[in-house]
């Protein structure tokens, strides 16, 4: 299962309702407002820290560009284009966007 | 309201109220940010003692090293600089805003004044008119 989450976790809870339900060997890709909390000093840095011993977390870098966030990504987070976006979605066999 | 419509129709000098307008969003994912901006560009023009606060996500607002190309959106970020030149020179961020999400001064874009939640509630208390984003 691919978990997408596109909310910033310090307005919405939904990356914690995701990072909740991935269950181990799954994957979560961050897009938009969501890829703040895979940055260094950010107060849902260490939820995504504590997740990544069972899951791979993913952060859409065109999203961190936009966003100056692209220097401070977490150690362990796989930085993406949308083409790898895309390869996600096809390595998986199923999606679940948690908007 | 009425009261501000009274002061309109005065005419000649006019009244100068105090404005804040409060973001609370990051950039991009909505549009709140974008339009709050715009609409505090427009404020200028009506001679106000205007101030522009940033809180919670909205500090994400004034990030520097902003790259848009990759999501083909406009890169406004380097409007906020702009503001000096409609004669809007105070912004403020809440510190614990910046605390919690890893931030300096250093990583802005323009120069702030940066107050604990205790001042800027005593700054949002004194206005006249408070806008929020």
């Amino acid at each position: 299962m691919l978990h997408i989450v596109n909310k910033s976790a310090t307005e919405r809870n939904s990356l914690e309702s995701a990072l909740r339900m991935a269950t181990k060997g799954s994957a979560v890709l961050l897009i938009e407002d969501a890829v703040y909390a895979a940055t260094q000093g950010s107060v849902a840095a260490a939820k995504i820290q504590s997740a990544m011993a069972d899951v791979q977390i993913y952060a859409l870098g065109p999203d961190l560009d936009a966003r100056g966030m692209s220097a401070r990504v977490l150690d362990g987070v796989k930085v993406v284009d949308y083409g790898g976006f895309v390869d996600l979605v096809t390595e998986h066999n199923s999606c679940q966007s948690w908007l | 309201m009425s009261d501000m419509m009274d002061d309109m129709d005065e005419g000649g000098e006019g009244v100068v109220k105090k404005f804040m307008f409060v973001n609370r969003k990051a950039p991009h994912g909505t549009i709140y940010a974008l339009e709050g901006l715009e609409v505090v560009l427009i404020s200028a023009a009506f001679d106000q003692d205007v101030s522009m606060v940033f809180v919670d996500d909205g500090v994400y607002e004034l990030i520097k090293g902003v790259n848009t190309k990759g999501i083909e959106v406009k890169d406004f970020s380097k409007t906020y600089r702009a503001l000096e030149g409609y004669d809007i020179e105070k912004l403020y961020v809440e510190k614990a805003s910046m605390d919690a999400r890893g931030l300096t001064e250093d990583d802005l874009i323009v120069d702030v004044t940066v107050l604990d939640s205790a001042e800027m509630a005593n700054l949002m208390a004194e206005q006249d008119v408070v806008i929020s984003y």
